[in-house]
């Protein structure tokens, strides 16, 4: 309980929290506008003409950049985990909970979404609904559900056949009381853990299609989207592609160091049961 | 031999539920297929006419029907776009992306067993602690990040591999496989590091088995209790890893065979729905999902041929 978590949970945290302020504050921070173009100062390091982390080789702002598209990677980041949470919870508590066919077909259903390839999915899902924000998260979302789905059934099927869950039927409560009263608040501890590893995978995968083109469209600026444009002049400006890739890996790594330490916590305790 | 049958028949619904789902999904994509084929100046007679010629008037299900039973002959259809057999385009593509997978499953193993094996031997010491970190970091790192720090450096520094482009194994086998290294170790690193901690664990559980206190005390050399005795034992999980990344690879090279340009599968996919290509797309598709349903399903066999008790399990379940 009060274990030590020491620097390397503090110091992600101070990241992440630091992040989050300047992707809220973005829009009141003395950084000139994303898509505003400095013609004198194309590509120029950083700490030139007033270019705090210099400009890319359009002469855009780089740490201008860097905010805005943090509010993309974040809310991509946080809430596409949150949709595949609750679409996984659902079907996985009850493949758990019910099991017989059921379980077949959900299961049947989560491995043919697992052998499915990914790419074909968000692609024709971005073609048919349009490129926005928020169709990006839901196709994100979706792509994450079938894994949580896993981790809900199997703690499920662990906690369905425990004594509370027993006396809780045998006074009489209904199915849904048990799952949402027995059930759930124990099997959402755990989700929520992995919730945090699904958040860096989730960032990694929005930073792909940035890279592809296929995030947000164009003048927002994504992380991902930014790495792909300093590719063309990695040579003579590697800055433009370096600062984002070194941020996008801060962060992910931190959302990684912050799940590790959770999860370490939360399986500590499950053994002291 | 129920259980293998029974996976069998799991791996092929699979595929099929998959192809179908791919067919349904793209019926949905707003573009009139016949109006791209039949070009710019065609009349609306002669979009009908294409229409008619790829039976674009059937529904969906007819559709897939007379695709499943070309697929079952071997003929995958031709694509709208450069009239060349979807079966021929893959056929050249494949091996691309193959050589990109197994380098990049030898460099990740090359460098997994030696790591996994001294982090597991001198558990806690600094040595494991950094070997821990580093495999962190890089878990860490898109691959696409990797991919253009190592060009920065690899390439354009020390100018000792081409930066980008492919060439045939025709025109030499140095030149090609340098061209195939930086990919190879974009992918392998990221890999590297999750097949390491896997083996870490498993290894420290086989050394604590009574059987390598016996060959400590018959005073065998440590590398060889370490290589002989204890690295296959432990390697199981490891090796079940390396199937799921080998699965997921065929199809998930896209942006490394981006960057590098290399014309694998995963471009050959993305090139054909940007350009509406139906045949193309469902032919990679199917290619992706076999391969990636074949390794799984070898995985489980080897599983259950190594653990009576999960071939038990699978006939239950």
């Amino acid at each position: 309980m009060g274990r030590k978590r020491g620097a390397a949970f503090w110091l992600p945290l101070a990241w992440i929290t630091f992040v989050v302020l300047c992707a809220i504050s973005a829009s009141w921070l003395p950084v000139p506008s994303p898509d505003q173009i400095d013609w004198d100062n194309l590509a120029v390091k950083p700490g030139v003409a007033g270019h705090l982390l210099g400009t890319d080789t359009l002469g855009r702002d780089i740490a201008s950049r860097l905010l805005f598209g943090a509010r993309v990677s974040l809310i991509v980041g946080f809430l596409a985990p949150c949709i595949g949470l609750v679409l996984g919870c659902f079907a996985g508590v009850i493949a758990g909970f019910y099991r017989g066919l059921a379980e077949k077909l959900i299961v049947g259903a989560i491995d043919t979404f697992l052998a499915f390839p990914r790419l074909v999915f968000l692609l024709v899902f971005i073609f048919v609904l349009g490129a926005s924000l928020s169709n990006l998260t839901i196709a994100l979302g979706i792509l994450t559900a079938p894994s949580f789905a896993r981790v809900a059934r199997a703690n499920t099927i662990r906690f369905a056949g425990r004594e509370f869950v027993l006396a809780a039927k045998a006074i009489g409560a209904g199915d849904v009381a048990i799952i949402l009263r027995e059930i759930l608040p124990n099997v959402l501890a755990p989700m929520l853990v992995y919730m945090l590893l699904v958040m860096g995978f989730v960032i990694v995968a929005e930073g792909g299609l940035g890279f592809l083109g296929l995030s947000v469209p164009s003048p927002t600026p994504s992380w991902g989207g930014m790495i792909a444009e300093g590719r063309e002049a990695l040579d003579e400006t590697p800055h433009v592609s370096m600062i984002p890739t070194a941020v996008m890996f801060l962060t992910v790594l931190s959302v990684n160091l912050i799940g590790d330490r959770l999860r370490g916590q939360v399986d500590g305790r499950e053994s002291q049961l | 031999m129920g259980f293998f049958w029974g996976k069998f028949v799991h791996l092929v619904v699979v595929v099929l539920a998959v192809t179908a789902v791919t067919f349904v999904m793209l019926d949905l994509l707003p573009a009139d297929v016949a109006h791209e084929v039949a070009g710019q100046s065609a009349t609306s007679r002669d979009v009908a006419a294409v229409r008619q010629e790829l039976g674009l008037n059937d529904s969906v299900a007819a559709r897939y029907g007379r695709w499943l039973a070309g697929a079952a002959r071997g003929d995958l259809g031709t694509s709208l776009v450069t009239r060349q057999p979807v079966g021929e385009a893959i056929a050249s593509h494949l091996p691309v992306t193959l050589e990109l997978l197994l380098l990049a499953q030898l460099f990740a193993l090359a460098l997994a067993i030696p790591a996994g094996i001294v982090s597991a031997w001198r558990a806690e010491s600094p040595i494991d602690r950094a070997l821990g970190s580093a495999a962190f970091g890089l878990i860490s790192v898109p691959s696409f990040a990797l991919a253009i720090v190592l060009i920065y450096f690899f390439s354009l520094r020390l100018k000792w591999f081409p930066a980008i482009g492919f060439t045939p194994l025709s025109e030499g086998a140095w030149p090609n496989i340098r061209g195939m290294i930086l990919p190879a170790v974009s992918v392998a690193l990221v890999e590297f590091a999750s097949l390491m901690r896997v083996l870490r664990g498993d290894m420290i559980a086989t050394l604590r088995e009574e059987f390598i206190l016996f060959a400590r005390a018959k005073g065998l050399p440590t590398w060889r209790i370490l290589l002989r005795h204890a690295l296959r034992p432990s390697s199981f999980t490891m090796l079940t890893l390396l199937g799921l990344h080998i699965g997921n690879l065929i199809g998930g090279a896209v942006i490394i065979e981006t960057i590098f340009a290399l014309p694998g599968i995963g471009r050959l996919l993305v090139s054909s729905i940007f350009s509406q290509d139906y045949p193309m797309v469902q032919g990679c598709v199917l290619i992706i999902t076999v391969g990636y349903v074949a390794v799984n399903f070898l995985v489980d066999i080897c599983y259950g041929l190594l653990d009576p008790r999960v071939r038990k399990e699978g006939s239950v379940g």
